[in-house]
């Protein structure tokens, strides 16, 4: 025998269900009057550095119909490839941007809406540049663990080809489903539960 | 930003411990059947975290309302409150070291005591509690304690099965100090005999694992003459030493 090892186990997960919106985002599943606002709801500010951008984010099921309860969490850096964050020792991040939010999709649509910046780029642990991109948390009835993943931009090419995530992606024909699709000001990127075209998702 | 202001600790930087994908459900759960057609069929993307995942914004405490850690009194009427069981619900938040996770945002949300959600998707018979919203939040302490005061939920019919029923639950959303750490579950009572007919809790293979998300009764939290006390602690992943990495700080 030798020493015991004592490590908890992590809390298991379970499906944030159909009423996710009534924790989450009250105000906007009808509850006014206990949060101002939605937690995450504005990520910018007049004083935000960076390029505006949208992000049209759907997440879809295995017939391709679009979920309408789910709840789409983003986290990215900021103009610069500084993480607003404790644990992100490199230097000063953008005070006007916390890096976070949280939105639902559209209960008719399925559209669920970002507002926010286009993040610079972020070391790997070898010193190479990940290439821009925003990470995704994905939650749903139906979904028993969160889903992450990551949306890369189309108008990134020559980063995303030295991305060192990208890369680790073994059949080539699926990284295009982290690609988000440059229109106007707006980044349109459908999240594939099933299927063909299904997402990479991460075990990060 | 100091993670816990008044201690001069460097925030940790390592990586988080892999996620052990055996002991939380899978994602195909076919008695649960909305998994069916939600759930990714391809093998996952596995890389040790990068800065992306390590890091995470910080939730101070000045956000919170003072009313926001009492679901009692936080949607009703002045100087009335919800009806039901009225409960404590008290524990911490730990990483898989044991260490507790100051700073948390936790945030709650369930049914009212008849089992009846303020949802515009909920048809369920039971009526709406005029004094009951269903959601709080607050965050940890610096030793990773919570505790907020509500009503005991309702269990409640689903369409599934033919008739199946979900225990009595709290939902709690966890946000610790990284975004690889983000998790959702629910809370279950111990004691409920629905607990071990649910699919969804059905989905977690481990009886050692639903068992850990059962809170305990504990009768010396109690609010005497006033309210019952449930203790629920939750596990967040925990985080590797950087002692000995060779690779750049923050990366
Ligand atoms: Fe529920």
């Amino acid at each position: 025998m030798a020493q015991a090892l004592t490590r908890l186990k992590e809390s298991p997960s379970q499906t944030a269900g159909p009423y996710v919106h009534i924790g989450l985002t009250p105000n906007f599943g009808g509850i006014g009057g206990v949060y101002p606002t939605d937690l995450g709801s504005t990520m910018i500010t007049d004083k935000t550095k960076g390029e505006r951008i949208g992000l049209r984010i759907r997440v879809l099921d295995g017939t391709g119909t679009p979920l309408r309860d789910a709840l789409i969490e983003i986290w990215q850096a900021d103009a610069n490839g500084f993480y607003n964050s404790p644990t992100d020792l490199r230097g000063d991040a953008d005070p006007d941007f916390q890096g976070w939010g949280r939105q639902p999709t559209d209960m008719e649509t399925g559209i669920c809406t970002f507002q926010t910046i286009k993040p610079g780029r972020v070391p790997f642990g070898d010193g190479r540049l990940m290439a821009p991109h925003i990470s995704l948390w994905i939650v749903a009835r139906g979904i028993n663990i969160g889903l992450n993943t990551r949306l890369y931009f189309s108008d990134e090419a020559k980063a995303n080809a030295e991305d060192p995530i990208l890369a680790r992606i073994e059949h080539k024909v699926r990284v295009p489903t982290l690609i988000a699709e440059r229109q106007g000001d707006n980044y349109i990127f459908d999240v594939h539960l099933q299927g063909e075209k299904e997402t990479v998702f991460f075990d990060s | 930003m100091p993670v816990d202001a008044g201690s001069n600790r460097r925030p940790e930087t390592g990586a988080f411990f892999q996620r052990d994908r055996s002991w939380h459900p899978p994602a195909l759960t076919p008695d649960y059947k909305t998994s069916v057609l939600r759930s990714p069929q391809k093998a996952l993307l596995a890389f040790d975290n990068t800065a992306s995942e390590i890091t995470g914004p910080v939730f101070g405490h000045a956000m919170l309302g003072e009313l926001d850690a009492d679901l009692i009194h936080n949607f009703a009427k002045s100087g009335e409150s919800a009806i039901g069981e009225r409960i404590i619900v008290y524990g911490r938040v730990l990483d898989e070291r044991g260490v507790g996770v100051p700073g948390a945002l936790l945030e709650f949300w369930q049914a009212n005591a008849g089992g009846r959600y303020r949802h515009k998707k909920d048809g369920y018979l039971a009526p709406l509690d005029p004094n009951f919203g269903g959601c709080g939040r607050t965050i940890t302490d610096a030793d990773g304690g919570y505790a907020f005061r509500t009503v005991k939920p309702g269990p409640y019919p689903w369409p599934n099965g033919p008739n199946d029923w979900r225990p009595s639950h709290i939902h709690f959303s966890v946000f610790g100090h990284g975004f690889a750490q983000r998790l959702i579950t629910q809370m279950y009572f111990e004691g409920d005999p629905l607990i071990w007919r649910c699919p969804i809790v059905g989905g977690i293979r481990d009886k050692a694992a639903v068992e850990a998300l059962i809170a305990v009764l504990d009768m010396q939290s109690t609010a005497p003459m006033d309210a019952l006390a449930y203790k629920f602690d939750i596990v967040l992943r925990g985080r590797r030493s950087t002692l000995f990495e060779n690779r750049p700080e923050g990366n």
